[in-house]
């Protein structure tokens, strides 16, 4: 396994704030520090967030330095939609200091004999928050962390499981994605939310890479990884849960955030097709409630790209210029979504780059 | 779902400065290292007008640029030249402040350019909030120049396509496009477009980890039969799959052909017969 972090130091040479980290999470495992990870889960509990656990378990002082913006707050603890699957809904936002960066869904399956992760929120702190309620509800090993996608809210927290030695498991062309935009991910975000709120975060590719589909087993149940074809981006995989019939679509779904594109607009609508057409008993979003029906929840999504692409194609079609069409195209969609200012437009013109090439 | 909307300039903005190579456009690699609230532009108008005077909005050159860009690594710009100054149009230089090279693009035009109001329009990568200047030259000797603020960050850094495996397996495509049902009889309009990633030199190899090396459309002749509507000379400031809608003289008869050449010395042709011709 090997990662990134700001410094692009790897990391099989832990710099000091990581062991640091990498102590206090060990020590959640470890018989000899039972009574901290007590103390730090029921700080996590009371909604104080895991940094003072933390430092309550290293220096006995709880309260010495109060964090600025909590980072692991969310909007608490996960809910199980279904026996054994849990999914925490992120906070609707971008990175700030207030949300901590706990900004998209993040959830687990629990297994008879391991437990999988399935997103990890946006900086360690929100990863360890999640890892603390894993933990409040089973010992079971933490073998997998699968993530839907390369975007950094999914994929920032996966360093808080580092010390559990799991599988990371991505779409084939995840390592390469998160290779490209590793050190603007950890820069642009850091800079958002804080650099306490981040500490500890760093990119971590995966080890595991799903080529096309592939299953893991849970002990009485199985996750089945599907590798999608680019769509929201081009590296989108799905996780179907076998007990309960539950479909993880990552940010496939968005649902009150608006979708934003950075893969195919076309590749996307193709695959809703396909999915729609598919039965599973619902569904859990990357943005938006913690369970949804289908293909019920598809059916915004699908409306608003179908207007993006139909109002984009009508202005190349037109010889209307990009700015024009970023200026005028499905602004009716505008009071469906949250986001929309932050997010439509630049949809519309990743949009045009790729439909003006049809 | 986050896209980087804050202002932050990569380190890797030294290393593109030192691989510019001798190129014409690029400036001291000195640049690269812009602080946020440092003007450049006295350096830069320096280098490239020596103590010429410009002329600032007076109307010889407009230019239409968003506020905020939606996508930082595909800005999208419009100059225009109004008729009365077309005729005595000579170059048209297009400059990016803060960008690690200024310089995006020098279009110099040629006699089928055409006689009515002039419009070059483009897409360009603006590594963090700045200026952006067209600097037209006039046939007299005169430089005449507008300027647009642009929200912007990261453009440069941005990694090639959103769909690593398609960029390079297209590499080299090109459409040109004729607006035949825009076109009015004197200034019709054309669209050539590259399939070139355009590297920045900032971008990351996605299986090294390592800085790739810049390689970008460095030059282009735009021609009508034998003559010249345009040639530019370009940078890394253009964003990849370069893109740009041009007017150009009616005339009676010739082809529209676009020859393209990147720094790796890569030819790139396309061809279109407007309609009727």
């Amino acid at each position: 396994m090997w990662s990134y972090r700001l410094n692009r130091r790897r990391s099989g040479k832990p710099n000091k704030v990581a062991r640091r980290i990498a102590t206090g999470i060990a020590g959640v495992g470890s018989p000899g520090l039972a009574c901290d990870r007590r103390q730090a889960i029921s700080a996590a509990i009371a909604g104080m967030g895991l940094l003072i656990g933390l430092r309550f378990s290293l220096t006995g002082s709880a309260m010495a330095e109060a964090p600025t913006g909590t980072a692991a707050s969310g909007d608490g603890r996960p809910r199980e939609i279904g026996s054994g699957v849990f999914v925490h809904r992120g906070q609707l936002g971008v990175y700030t200091p207030g949300n901590g960066g706990d900004i998209c869904n993040t959830g687990f399956v629990i297994g008879a004999d391991a437990v999988a992760v399935i997103d990890t929120g946006g900086t360690a702190a929100v990863g360890r928050a999640l890892r603390d309620h894993i933990r409040s509800l089973t010992d079971r090993p933490i073998r997998y962390v699968i993530n839907t996608h390369m975007h950094p809210d999914h994929v920032l927290g996966n360093a808080a499981f580092k010390a559990d030695n799991p599988a990371f498991v991505g779409h084939g062309k995840l390592g390469a994605a998160l290779t490209a935009r590793a050190e603007r991910y950890l820069a642009f975000n850091m800079q958002a939310v804080g650099a306490e709120a981040f500490e500890g975060t760093e990119i971590i590719v995966p080890t595991v890479a799903v080529a096309s589909s592939q299953s893991i087993e849970l002990g009485g149940r199985r996750l089945t990884l599907t590798a999608r074809p680019t769509a929201h981006t081009d590296n989108d995989l799905t996780i179907h849960d076998s007990a309960t019939d539950i479909l993880f679509t990552g940010d496939l779904i968005f649902s009150g955030h608006v979708p934003t594109l950075d893969g195919s607009i076309r590749g996307w609508l193709a695959l809703l097709d396909t999915l729609a057409g598919q039965s599973v008993k619902q569904i859990v979003p990357g943005h938006g409630p913690a369970a949804m029906p289908w293909p019920d929840a598809a059916r915004p999504v699908q409306r608003y790209l179908g207007a993006v692409a139909g109002g984009v194609r009508a202005a190349i079609r037109e010889g209307r210029t990009m700015s024009d069409a970023i200026a005028t195209v499905a602004r009716e969609e505008q009071d469906q979504w949250e986001l929309f200012d932050e997010f439509h437009g630049r949809n519309i013109s990743a949009a045009f780059a790729e439909l003006e090439w049809e | 779902m986050v896209f980087e909307k804050t202002a932050f300039r990569s380190r890797a903005a030294g290393i593109c400065g030192g691989i510019i190579l001798g190129f014409a456009l690029a400036l001291a690699p000195a640049a690269a290292q812009a602080p946020a609230d440092e003007d450049m532009w006295p350096g830069i108008r320096k280098d490239l007008y020596a103590d010429r005077m410009i002329a600032e909005d007076d109307g010889a050159v407009a230019l239409e640029a968003p506020v905020r860009a939606d996508d930082a690594a595909v800005v999208p710009i419009t100059m225009k030249i109004p008729a009365e100054v077309a005729a005595k149009a000579k170059a048209l230089t297009l400059v990016i402040e803060k960008n690690p090279m200024p310089v995006a693009a020098t279009f110099t035009f040629g006699p089928a350019a055409g006689v009515g109001e002039r419009m070059i329009s483009t897409r360009v990568r603006v590594d963090m909030y700045s200026n952006v200047r067209a600097v037209l030259e006039t046939t007299d000797g005169n430089l005449h120049m507008a300027t647009k603020f642009v929200k912007a960050a990261g453009g440069c850094s941005a990694p090639a396509l959103k769909d690593a495996e398609q960029a390079l397996a297209q590499l080299g495509k090109m459409k040109l496009r004729l607006y035949e049902a825009n076109q009015t009889p004197l200034m019709p309009e054309a669209q050539v477009m590259i399939r070139h990633p355009n590297y920045s030199g900032m971008q990351m190899n996605q299986l090294t980890g390592l800085y790739i090396p810049a390689k970008y459309v460095q030059s282009m002749e735009v021609k009508r039969g034998n003559d010249v509507i345009f040639t530019m000379e370009g940078g890394i400031s253009l964003s990849e799959n370069p893109n740009i809608r041009f007017t150009y003289g009616a005339g009676d008869a010739g082809e529209i052909t676009v020859t393209a050449k990147d720094t790796d010395g890569s030819v790139f042709t396309v061809r279109h017969n407007p309609k009727g011709s």
